[in-house]
């Protein structure tokens, strides 16, 4: 019988639901789903993770190539984002060129990657003038299930935390780059961005981490991205109902407390990893 | 007919230091300019420029359609250049906005299309492309339950706030934030921002584009004033 309200009135269902304060799959407005890591999956990548967020699912791989640098910035390598959303993850989402959804979502990874400074595009110079790294950061979704971009934001940071560069010294006599794959090291992240989304409810009610229904139902979405000292990185609202000042000040304690579940989760992963 | 209006701001106009509270660039705008959509608008801001135009309601594509409220679609195309996906965010943003505001529910399955044109870009482009839209939305009769606009704040090293900068200052601030405020409650419809700030530079940038867009909703009140008192 619920399952019948829920298919004909979808937005009064969930309105019984908020009117408790909890929602359908049994979360609290301010809860996150529960969120895991996997770091270092891929072992053809320079640097991978695996991030699950309740049911949506997005891995991101890292790839570095060699690349001359930029003519307007010799001493500068390049980071490359892109957020691909293939079918598989979910049936509104057709083959062919990227759609809509994947291309602002590329956008505003690469907005977080220069907002945020989290890696120094000099530290990806090997020889200013001649040659440079490019990370080529690939970010899949395997399963759509709502709140895309803190994933991707999370699993960027996760796998740059685990890309680990081959020392490169240029040959003085051919000129050529000699690549020591025994010395490897660590890239140096500078900050740790964290994206929290919040949906907005009938102009008034903030609810957290949206699943793909939610967000469906929502009349706005906002996402605030935030370093640790709590500056803010970005703050992404597409329109949708407005909001006042006060309640942007609740999102951004929200979000304060929701980057430090995530560091110290990243943290706990990445020292079980460690000694490899 | 084209009901120029040309109205300066309080505060001042163009060049020289500008202080924290509200100088923004002498702005301009021009309704019905072109024949074929159903809107026109020209939003000029100092020398930022975008010439706005709306078709619509009319119809829709079946696999567009939604049954019960209009289809917003927006297209912005560059000056220079192919449409990127920096374009198709914007779009994003600016059809969003669009959709909070718009009555949709009142024409079902049909489809409303705004189509944005850089002429000149000298800072504060997304803002300026908001308001080119409003203005064309509103010269469409489209109806909508609020009037929008946007406000940009460029904040510098030392924490000194800038509406609406220039190109160049945009480019030496330290973080920029593009707002859309709606004209009813001066609530916060969009935000888009670059850079690096703290969240009670946030509050002041909101407070500070709120006072702002108390100038940029009277311009448009009283642009349609002289646009309609000529007939």
């Amino acid at each position: 019988m619920a399952a019948g309200f829920k298919t004909v009135e979808p937005l009064e269902y969930y309105r019984r639901f908020l009117k408790e304060n909890c929602r359908p799959d049994g979360r609290e407005l301010g809860e996150f789903r529960t969120t895991t890591v996997n770091i270092g999956s891929i072992s053809t990548a320079d640097g991978s993770a695996l991030v699950k967020l309740g049911n949506t699912t997005v891995i991101c791989g890292i790839k570095a190539e060699f690349a001359a640098p930029p003519t307007d910035g010799p001493d500068k390598g390049y980071v490359v984002p892109n957020v691909d959303l293939p079918p598989l993850c979910s049936s509104r989402f057709r083959s062919g060129p990227p759609g809509e959804e994947a291309q602002v979502a590329s956008q505003f990874i690469a907005d977080v990657i220069e907002n945020s400074q989290i890696i120094q595009k000099e530290d990806l110079c090997i020889s200013p003038g001649k040659l440079s790294w490019v990370l080529y950061c690939d970010i899949i979704c395997l399963d759509y299930d709502g709140n895309i971009l803190d994933a991707c934001t999370f699993a960027l940071l996760a796998a740059l935390k685990n890309v680990q560069l081959p020392e490169v010294t240029i040959n003085e006599e051919t000129g050529l780059a000699e690549v020591n794959l025994k010395k490897k090291s660590y890239l140096n992240i500078r900050t740790h961005p964290v994206a929290t989304s919040f949906a907005v409810f009938d102009d008034t009610l903030l609810i957290v981490d949206p699943t793909g229904e939610e967000e469906h139902l929502a009349t706005g979405t906002l996402t605030v991205v935030m370093d640790e000292e709590g500056k803010l990185c970005c703050l992404h609202k597409p329109g949708g109902s407005g909001l006042t000042g006060a309640k942007l000040q609740d999102c951004m304690s929200r979000a304060v407390t929701r980057h430090k579940e995530v560091k110290k989760l990243m943290d706990e992963v990445i020292k079980s990893m460690k000694p490899k | 007919m084209q009901a120029d209006a040309k109205i300066r701001t309080e505060s001042g106009t163009e060049s020289g230091p500008r202080g924290p509270n509200c100088s923004l660039r002498h702005f301009a705008c021009e309704q019905n300019l072109l024949s074929r959509p159903d809107g026109s608008a020209s939003f000029l801001q100092g020398d930022t420029s975008v010439l706005a135009g709306v078709y619509g309601p009319a119809e829709v594509k079946v696999s567009k359609e939604i049954f019960n409220k209009a289809t917003l679609e927006v297209i912005l195309r560059p000056k220079i250049g192919l449409p990127g996906i920096s374009e198709k965010s914007r779009e994003r943003l600016i059809r969003n906005t669009c959709e909070a505001v718009v009555l949709g529910t009142l024409h079902p399955r049909t489809s409303i299309t705004v189509v944005l044109q850089v002429v000149s870009d000298a800072g504060s482009l997304l803002a300026c492309c908001l308001n080119a839209a409003c203005m064309a939305l509103v010269d469409a009769g489209v109806p909508m339950r609020a009037l929008f606009c946007g406000v940009t704040c460029a904040l510098n090293a030392d924490g000194t706030l800038v509406l609406d900068p220039t190109a160049k200052q945009e480019k030496e601030a330290r973080a920029v934030l593009t707002l859309a405020l709606d004209s009813v409650e001066r609530k916060l419809l969009m935000s888009t921002t670059k850079g690096l700030y703290s969240d009670a530079e946030l509050q002041q940038s909101l407070a500070a584009a709120q006072a702002a867009s108390q100038h940029v909703f009277r311009f448009y009140r009283e642009s349609l004033q002289r646009r309609y008192s000529k007939s």
